[in-house]
């Protein structure tokens, strides 16, 4: 269960567990952590807690509250953020479960009473500008409603799409570049180099020869897509299989001769 | 014209890297037009045991009554109102199995699988869905989610509680608000939707939209759409590259060409000669 650390200048005063739905703080006793400092308004926050996820939101207070700091209206709170409140400190805990049970963890469960409606109605309890009403679920709240609506035909837009250059290009030229790239040997390309950053990177020419160069924890692996002939890696031509490159491999597809190396 | 010439269909499932067995079952009927992806939950081996007969009952039941008799003389409209009571009625009636084995059984007590299963015929789908497999359709390219979940996420997330983003970190994942066989009835939500030559759908477990965001799935399905096999290959992979916390399943189907039923006087006079 999550838990909050609450500490002034580093000398911690207590832990408090969010057992409960609605965990309200302030500097008046009601409260279910009382903060006595002037700093701090009668009813400052409130900590909502829905089964394994908490979420802060500001009362409209005075002085504000913080996360990390940044002041906050409301917030998810995630494992290690830090509340700030005048001096006072809540750091927030929420364990991952450890690796062992995670597999039990995360086990799909049914719930059969929506708690969801419940604290979606307590945040609006907060003194004066009522902070942004929330939306009444429509009765038909479980209801599939995308923008694709059911049988209304979309106008079938023009398949206009340009003829796909015979090289993909990495997509963003401003991310940082990765640890591997493809120069291109032979052909009207020659000499060019792309950046694997993509997790997948199609080379070769639609409808002809086509491979792609996926990016995974491992390493990067080159596997046939499309074409009858398949491509050659150092001139022995690829299984069906997936075939993990190794730095200065030469790929051979549709006709041109390009090398992987990793970058130094 | 038959529905194996239409639909292409690739169907893998996988453990993923934690889990010890799979609970997923995939099953599908290409020559009527049916596919069916359940995920189900439960101890010791419930899970597969309800997601299995989910997913077997829903094809069986869907092919005794989803015949050709049954269609003979129905327009369009017609059958896919048929569609969407058959898609319900077998639900319910996979629903009620499921519950009654699991009260029948200790070991299965308390068993349930969610749902998604797709009914191809004249140009439309029919999908019904309980729980949070999901089913996509990727059309010119743009990945469209269909179906919602029925999940206290998406609940959160519909009454303004959390945003999208923030919701791929919450730790309340895992929680559906609806299963078959839980309880002695559900409802399956269920919609028809036009379908287009060139549409690739795509049926998943949970498994892999909560390891991988929907723009890799997007990206995937562009690169690779012209091997689908490889396609879905390629996603649970990712999915396992991610981490695999759960078990993965995957189903393509990619829509060839236009399935209209020939109807009137010369779908009569050929059917004659067949």
């Amino acid at each position: 269960m999550a838990k909050l650390i609450l500490s002034v200048d580093g000398t911690v005063l207590k832990e408090i567990t969010l057992s409960k739905e609605r965990t309200t703080l302030g500097r008046k006793p009601h409260n279910d952590i009382p903060v006595d400092n002037l700093a701090v308004s009668g009813e400052h926050a409130a900590i909502i807690t829905i089964l394994n996820d908490s979420f802060i939101e500001d009362l409209n207070s005075t002085n504000g509250t913080l996360v990390n700091g940044k002041p906050i209206k409301k917030h998810f709170l995630q494992n290690n953020d830090v509340i700030e409140i005048g001096k006072h400190k809540l750091k927030y805990f929420n364990d991952a479960p450890v690796a062992s049970t995670a597999g039990d963890f995360e086990k799909t469960m049914i719930i059969r009473k929506p708690v969801a409606s419940a604290p979606a109605t307590t945040v609006a309890s907060a003194p004066q500008p009522a902070p942004a009403p929330v939306p009444a679920p429509a009765p038909s709240l479980s209801d599939t409603q995308t923008n694709m609506k059911p049988i209304t035909p979309p106008p079938a837009p023009a398949v206009a799409q340009s003829a796909p250059p015979a090289f993909a290009q990495p997509q963003d030229p401003n991310s940082p570049a990765r640890d591997s790239a493809i120069q291109v040997l032979s052909g009207a390309a020659a000499g060019r180099t792309l950046d694997l950053t993509k997790n997948l990177t199609t080379i070769g020419k639609p409808g002809v020869q086509v491979a792609v160069i996926t990016r995974r924890p491992t390493g990067f692996f080159i596997t046939h897509v499309e074409g009858a002939v398949f491509p050659t890696i150092n001139g022995v031509a690829l299984s069906g299989q997936a075939k993990q490159l190794a730095d200065h491999d030469l790929i051979e597809i549709a006709g041109i001769k390009m090398e992987f190396f990793y970058k130094p | 014209m038959a529905l194996t010439d239409v639909l292409q269909i690739v169907s893998l499932t996988d453990p993923g890297k934690v889990r010890g067995h799979n609970e997923d079952c995939v099953e599908s009927r290409p020559e009527l037009g049916i596919v069916v992806l359940a995920d189900g939950m439960g101890g010791y081996n419930a899970g597969e045991v309800a997601s299995g007969m989910a997913t077997s009952a829903i094809s069986a039941g869907l092919a005794s009554s989803w015949t050709k008799d049954v269609l003979k003389g129905l327009d369009r409209d017609a059958a896919m109102a048929l569609s969407l009571k058959v898609v319900q009625e077998q639900t319910a009636k996979a629903n009620a199995a499921i519950y009654a084995a699991a009260q029948k059984d200790p070991h299965c007590a308390g068993m349930g699988t969610t749902l998604v299963a797709c009914l191809f015929y004249d140009n439309f789908l029919t999908v019904g869905h309980v729980g949070d497999s999901r089913l996509y359709r990727m059309r010119n390219d743009v990945l469209e989610q269909v179906t919602r979940d029925h999940s206290l996420l998406q609940e959160q997330i519909d009454s303004g509680l959390i945003s999208k983003e923030d919701a791929r970190s919450s730790h309340n994942k895992n929680l559906v608000t609806r299963a078959v066989g839980i309880d002695p009835e559900v409802e399956a939500e269920v919609h028809s939707y036009d379908v287009l030559a060139g549409d690739i759908f795509l049926l998943c477990s949970d498994g892999l939209n909560d390891m991988i965001e929907d723009e890799e799935i997007q990206m995937t399905l562009i690169a690779l759409q012209s091997n689908l096999e490889l396609s879905a290959q390629q996603l649970v992979q990712a999915a396992n590259d991610a981490g695999g916390r759960d078990n993965v399943s995957v189903m393509l189907v990619r829509v060839l060409k236009s399935f209209a039923v020939e109807r009137g006087f010369w779908a009569a006079v050929k059917s004659w000669f067949r």
